[in-house]
């Protein structure tokens, strides 16, 4: 299980009454009162510990690799899944997942930036940054539920864009640029959530949506910290520093009014208990397309545009 | 004995009106005080008086220097014609990030611009239009939440008009100091864009150097016709940034105008002298469309 900085007491505590439990059973001692009150100790501190995660430890949160992935929703949250690929103009970006499924009876179609789960499946995913052809497949899906008339869900999980030669030669920016416009006037329901990372462009090009939701120590910024900090102050060594005034936890955002939703995890992350997060995911879902598949699409289109007209903080 | 024998003596040196289309810092205006100034590109000498009768461009190497909004704004509509729209809307300060604010402040008091985009309606030949220039002189006219909202505004009151927008980019990409909010400027934007297309209206995306970041990955994509001057940088992601994560050094041309237009992401590359009549000219075809 990885480690993090801040879960050091946690697990000191921990391996503690591990090592008292099995004295007390090599020895035969009676340490039940002793163990059961440090116990409780080791409850409250992990409470204290995990919600009260500053900015960076949610990063670190977000980017384990044992963080359940999109296809972990994907195939957990739906039925039925049936993965298509291609963009029908370049070729398959593994990056990008996509296809229809079923939720309980309704089908949708999912979408979802991937990861892998360890080095060898992280380089055939390029470590869940998405080249053109991925932006483009996920627009040729989201066009055909449109033309089919299925909600959209999108699982946004990707430090950004893929920066390579042949993502600007293929038009990252123009791909990216034109799943906003078309999101933003996509006529069927979309809700997108972020469960890991969001980074910049590369995941707002999947969250034009009528609702955006965040998994409470998902993040989602501008840039990655490490190159707000190298742009802004020349000094990349400083992310700690930049995630603090980034503003990029779940619950700066839905304060700012930029997401809707925040989805609670499961005490320490969603790695702690993988099916009770996919449960919550489950949940969420079911309890709220059904009312955005009941507006008139031309309202749903209205209060999309309202949605995002809003945002900005200017003075005149 | 033979040593500087054949050493050239040193008469005169111009320094270079340094033009450094990588860097994300603040940029001085590159009008030159004097009355002589280097091409940053060959390297020539020239004189003020040519540079500004080639509109700003180099007589030797057809390199285009930077121009200011307002310069251009005068060289592209009719005389006259142009009333600005929404000329006090100014960033705020949204994370309350440290030195933002005296920035803004400075840059404003120094350039004379409040924000980094200057919109307004006017007419090109006769053609009523709306029309957004930005200005790389503010923040590497970088889009914040006043920018967004101006270029969204622009695109509204031409939406509503029923008038085509044309739309002068230059930038950075999204205003790293106010963070998220800028990011979700590049979907207002395109949103905004959206709701014009929609009504068969045209977008006319005019790139110029350097337009790149969030800003390339929204409006300046969108355009019905995406036209850019010779030379101009146009990317999403910075050059470095790049050369970086693949450990390679790209090359020659990458992300130029020139080497958009062969991949097929610009409609046509226009020198400035060209750029009015060229965009009367679309505007006269599009003409009883909108």
């Amino acid at each position: 299980m990885a480690l993090l900085e801040f879960e050091k007491g946690i697990d000191q505590l921990s391996r503690k009454i591990e090592d008292l439990k099995s004295f007390s059973m090599e020895q035969d001692v009676d340490l039940s009162q002793e163990i059961t009150k440090m116990e409780a100790k080791l409850e409250k501190l992990k409470v204290e510990i995990y919600t009260n995660l500053t900015p960076w430890d949610k990063i670190s949160i977000a980017r384990l690799l044992i963080r359940p992935t999109s296809l972990d929703y994907i195939k957990n949250v739906f039925e039925d899944f049936i993965e298509f690929h291609g963009d029908r103009c370049f070729g398959d970006d593994a990056s990008i997942v996509g296809g229809i499924a079923r939720l309980n009876d309704l089908p949708v179609t999912v979408i979802g930036i991937q990861k892998g789960k360890s080095t060898k499946e992280n380089i055939e995913r390029n470590f869940g940054q998405p080249n053109p052809e991925g932006y483009r497949k996920a627009l040729r899906l989201m066009k055909q539920a449109e033309k089919f008339k299925r909600p959209v869900i999108c699982f946004i999980d990707t430090p950004g864009a893929f920066c390579g030669q042949e993502a600007e030669e293929r038009g990252i920016g123009e791909a990216i640029a034109t799943n906003l416009m078309a999101m933003s006037t996509l006529k069927t329901p979309i809700i997108s959530i972020f469960i890991g990372e969001g980074g910049s462009g590369g995941a707002l090009a999947l969250a034009v949506a009528d609702q955006v939701w965040m998994l409470e120590h998902s993040v989602y910024s501008i840039l990655s910290p490490e190159g707000f900090a190298s742009i802004l102050w020349k000094d990349a060594t400083r992310a700690k520093e930049a995630a603090e005034v980034m503003k990029i936890t779940s619950a700066d955002l839905k304060g700012f009014g930029i997401i809707d939703k925040i989805l609670e995890e499961p005490l320490g992350g969603a790695h702690k208990n993988p099916e009770l997060m996919i449960k919550t995911v489950k949940d969420a879902l079911v309890e709220n397309i059904y009312s955005l598949l009941n507006y008139r699409i031309e309202d749903l289109l209205n209060n999309r545009y309202k949605k995002f007209r809003q945002m900005g903080e200017f003075i005149e | 004995m033979l040593n500087g024998l054949f050493k050239k003596t040193k008469y005169i040196t111009v320094a270079p009106n340094k033009i450094n289309t990588e860097e994300i810092e603040v940029q001085k205006p590159n009008i030159p005080n004097g009355m002589w100034v280097k091409c940053h590109s060959c390297g020539q000498i020239l004189y003020w008086k040519d540079l500004e009768e080639n509109h700003l461009t180099c007589q030797y190497c057809k390199v285009h220097f930077r121009v200011n909004s307002r310069d251009r704004i005068a060289s592209i509509v009719d005389e006259d014609s142009f009333i600005e729209l929404d000329e006090k809307l100014s960033s705020k300060n949204p994370l309350a990030f440290p030195g933002y604010d005296e920035k803004v402040k400075g840059l404003q008091e120094e350039t004379g611009l409040i924000e980094a985009v200057v919109c307004g309606i006017a007419k090109i030949d006769d053609i009523d239009i709306v029309i957004a220039v930005m200005d790389s002189r503010f923040i590497m006219a970088s889009m914040g939440s006043a920018v967004g909202e101006k270029i969204t505004r622009a695109v509204e009151m031409a939406t509503e008009k029923r008038v085509p927008i044309i739309i002068f980019t230059a930038s950075s990409g999204a205003r790293m100091q106010e963070g998220m909010y800028s990011l979700m400027q590049m979907a207002k934007t395109s949103a905004a864009l959206g709701r014009h297309n929609q009504e068969g209206l045209l977008y006319i995306a005019v790139l110029t150097d350097p337009t790149t970041g969030g800003v390339t990955a929204s409006f300046a994509m969108l355009g019905d016709i995406i036209l850019a001057e010779p030379g101009t940088l146009i990317g999403f992601a910075g050059k470095r940034v790049i050369e970086q994560t693949i450990k390679q050094k790209l090359p020659d041309g990458f992300q130029r105008a020139e080497f958009l237009l062969k991949h097929g992401f610009i409609d046509a590359i226009i020198e400035r002298k060209d750029l009015k009549a060229t965009l009367g000219e679309i505007l006269k075809l599009h003409r009883g469309v909108n």
